[in-house]
């Protein structure tokens, strides 16, 4: 897509028509009695990629992974990996290792004991087993802890030895079910670096979940997003953020302001659109509405540039009271008040806040954002 | 803060009152004479020299039951008989019990209360009824034989009531809840998904018992295996109506030897060694159950 860059190498299986999926998800529907925690899902992954699943809480994210773990199988549709279906495979013959969202630590063996076990199954020698538990230790920083039982481990802790654990086998595909949420911010940015240079030095194709969309921003080639069993858009973290499909996608990773329009012209990339009280608003239309249709005019509060004297363009210009401001350290956020009782946030980086004249509460402001950097989003 | 003391001491009264009390009785007992009186023995520190007197009494303890039961082969063959007899016992509801806390444990959840009140059920009638009840099955020309012999599989009656055999069957039968409820308690809140990490890690079901299941099941069949063993030591009832002459079982002995030959001092005697017998495994439990938590 025009104008969105994959930032991470020259990573793009999904974009090469010759490149064969490593997991394919084939129409696959999974029920429990009445409920449809998977609902007609297809999608495809690649040899080593890094892929993060994002959708709220109970929309399908788990139920995914225990299908492609072996755990449960398939109501409808298929599973494949490399071009073979999976359906009957029993999980300790599949090349898949998970890590489990509650963990699942053995309680009766110790820390070293648990990261070796995957290791003993597979009849590992028992000095490269210890050099690799000791390898793992190091990777999670529990150096200290290889003797403790899980019960007398923080949860941060257990959550180092469960991915210790899932990642000591070097497995083919890794999956992740929130690796690293119980983790405080440092320890967690050490980690998600040490995952991502686990998996370019190893190759293993990473599936992770995660609540924290910083992180699938980071890491992650491709973001999924899901809505109640669905995969509602796929795509790498730049184009997800900036062209989301939806309402739905934008809402999910980060903050979208919206204004409801009807569309008045198109002309190439970008659309005119009118809003409620006749303003005059200007986005790009990559889901080509057409004149006459009720759209979203969406842009993210950083797209906004705010001023005291009104800016001079022809249009995407608003006029407010300054309602509330919060100030975050690296941005302040404003929420303006628009004549019509909508609220707009918009951020500012931090680079002059401080100024002599900061703009301050009720303040009457003017907003303006660029055409390129808003969208059109259907209604 | 004086009722939370109040309630640690409890128990400790419970037992002071329902154990300790007794036995000190029968200890006492124990070291005492046999007698031709009402009660059969001569009593030994009575009250009536007051606390002097016990030192006195002291130098008279007779240790004479002790060394008696050494000497009669009689007694040791005895608890020998028991502890093997509770032993095999204990390992074959071990056997049948595990299998079967284990497809409760693993029974779709809805069913798990049926299933945990079948096995409650046989407590709603008396012990005593269900053992007799063995006698109609277990002779020669019982059910069991009759369906033997109907179904073709043997052409004589076999021999099981009054036997060793039939002693087994009613020690199994009667004791199998005690294996099976602690052991379901266990395998019921063992946690599935731990089998699950298992298997992910390459681990085949069969050696995922034994690593994860059988480990974590370890608490559950030790407090199963001591509900059976200590009981069936002691065991009476069942000997006396299953067993034939040759079931040699200490609880009956105790039993000849305070209402037959009327000697209470070395009746008491036995029961004594028996609980001294009965304490090491229960230590040893308690030993194993502290390794546990401070591990
Ligand atoms: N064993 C089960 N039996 C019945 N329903 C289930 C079962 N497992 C999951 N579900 C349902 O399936 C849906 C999806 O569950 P899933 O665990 O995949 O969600 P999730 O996306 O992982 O959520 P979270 O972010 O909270 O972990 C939920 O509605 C859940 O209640
Ligand atoms: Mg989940």
């Amino acid at each position: 897509m025009k104008g969105v860059a994959s930032f991470r190498r020259d990573f793009e299986p999904w974009n090469d028509g010759s490149a064969r999926p490593f997991i394919q998800f084939d129409n696959l529907t999974k029920r429990y009695g009445a409920v449809t925690a998977v609902d007609r899902l297809s999608l495809d992954i690649y040899e080593r990629e890094f892929f993060a699943l994002l959708g709220p809480s109970g929309c399908g994210k788990t139920t995914l992974m225990r299908v492609l773990a072996g755990f449960e199988e398939a109501s409808e549709g298929a599973v494949y990996l490399e071009g073979e279906d999976l359906a009957g495979r029993p999980p300790y013959r599949r090349p898949v290792n998970m890590m489990f969202q509650s963990y699942a630590l053995f309680p009766h063996m110790d820390v070293a004991k648990n990261i070796a076990f995957g290791l003993k199954q597979d009849g590992m020698g028992k000095g490269e087993i210890t050099d690799r538990v000791a390898e793992m230790l190091t990777l999670v920083k529990m150096e200290g802890f290889a003797t403790r039982k899980p019960d007398q481990l923080s949860g941060g802790q257990r959550q180092r030895v469960a991915l210790a654990r899932s990642l000591a086998k070097q497995p083919r595909l890794l999956l992740l079910d929130e690796p690293l949420g119980a983790l405080d911010r440092k320890l967690r940015e050490e980690t998600q670096f040490e995952l991502v240079d686990l998996q370019e030095r190893l190759g293993i194709t990473f599936m992770i979940v995660t609540h924290d969309q910083e992180e699938a921003m980071t890491m992650a080639d491709r973001i999924a997003v899901m809505d109640v069993g669905q995969i509602v858009q796929v795509a790498p973290p730049a184009e997800i953020y900036e062209r989301p499909a939806s309402r739905y996608v934008a809402d999910f990773l980060g903050d979208m302001n919206f204004l409801p329009t009807t569309i008045t012209s198109t002309k190439g990339d970008l659309a005119t659109m009118e809003g409620e009280d006749g303003t005059v608003l200007k986005a790009l239309n990559p889901h080509q509405a057409t004149i006459g249709r009720n759209a979203w005019f969406a842009a993210r509060p950083e797209k906004f540039r705010i001023s005291r004297n009104r800016p001079v363009a022809a249009c995407n210009v608003l006029q407010g009271e300054v309602w509330d401001i919060a100030y975050l350290g690296d941005l302040t956020i404003y929420k303006v008040r628009l004549g019509d009782g909508t609220f707009i946030k918009a951020s500012q980086l931090n680079r002059d806040v401080m100024a002599d004249d900061p703009i301050t509460w009720e303040e009457q402001v003017w907003l303006h954002a660029d055409p390129q950097t808003a969208l059109v989003l259907p209604a | 803060m004086k009722t939370s003391r109040f309630t640690v001491w409890l128990p400790y009264l419970w037992l002071l009152i329902f154990f300790l009390a007794p036995f000190a009785l029968v200890l006492k007992l124990s070291l005492s004479e046999p007698a031709i009186a009402i009660p059969p023995y001569n009593p030994v520190l009575t009250w009536e020299e007051g606390i002097a007197g016990w030192w006195v009494d002291l130098k008279r303890l007779s240790f004479e039951n002790y060394r008696f039961i050494t000497e009669d082969s009689l007694y040791w063959k005895s608890y020998l008989s028991s502890v093997w007899i509770a032993t095999v016992s204990t390992l074959l509801t071990l056997a049948i019990g595990f299998p079967l806390a284990y497809g409760m444990a693993r029974a779709p959840r809805a069913m798990r209360p049926v299933l945990l009140m079948l096995v409650i059920l046989p407590f709603w009638t008396s012990f005593l009824i269900r053992v007799y009840a063995w006698i109609g099955i277990l002779k020669k020309e019982g059910l069991l034989n009759q369906f033997l012999l109907w179904a073709g599989l043997i052409d004589q009656p076999l021999t099981i009531l009054n036997t060793d055999v039939a002693v087994y069957i009613g020690i199994v039968y009667s004791y199998l809840p005690f294996m099976v409820l602690p052991l379901y308690a266990n395998l019921e809140k063992q946690d599935a998904t731990l089998l699950e990490a298992a298997a992910d890690l390459g681990c085949t079901p069969f050696r995922a018992f034994w690593t994860v299941t059988w480990p974590l099941a370890l608490p559950g069949v030790l407090a199963g295996c001591f509900l059976v063993f200590i009981p069936a030591v002691g065991e009476f009832v069942i000997p006396a109506l299953l067993g034939g002459s040759d079931t040699l079982m200490i609880g009956q002995t105790l039993y000849d030897e305070f209402f037959k030959n009327r000697d209470w001092p070395v009746s008491s005697t036995v029961a004594v060694i028996l609980l001294a017998i009965l304490i090491i495994p229960i230590v040893i439990f308690q030993r194993l159950q502290q390794r546990e938590a401070g591990a």
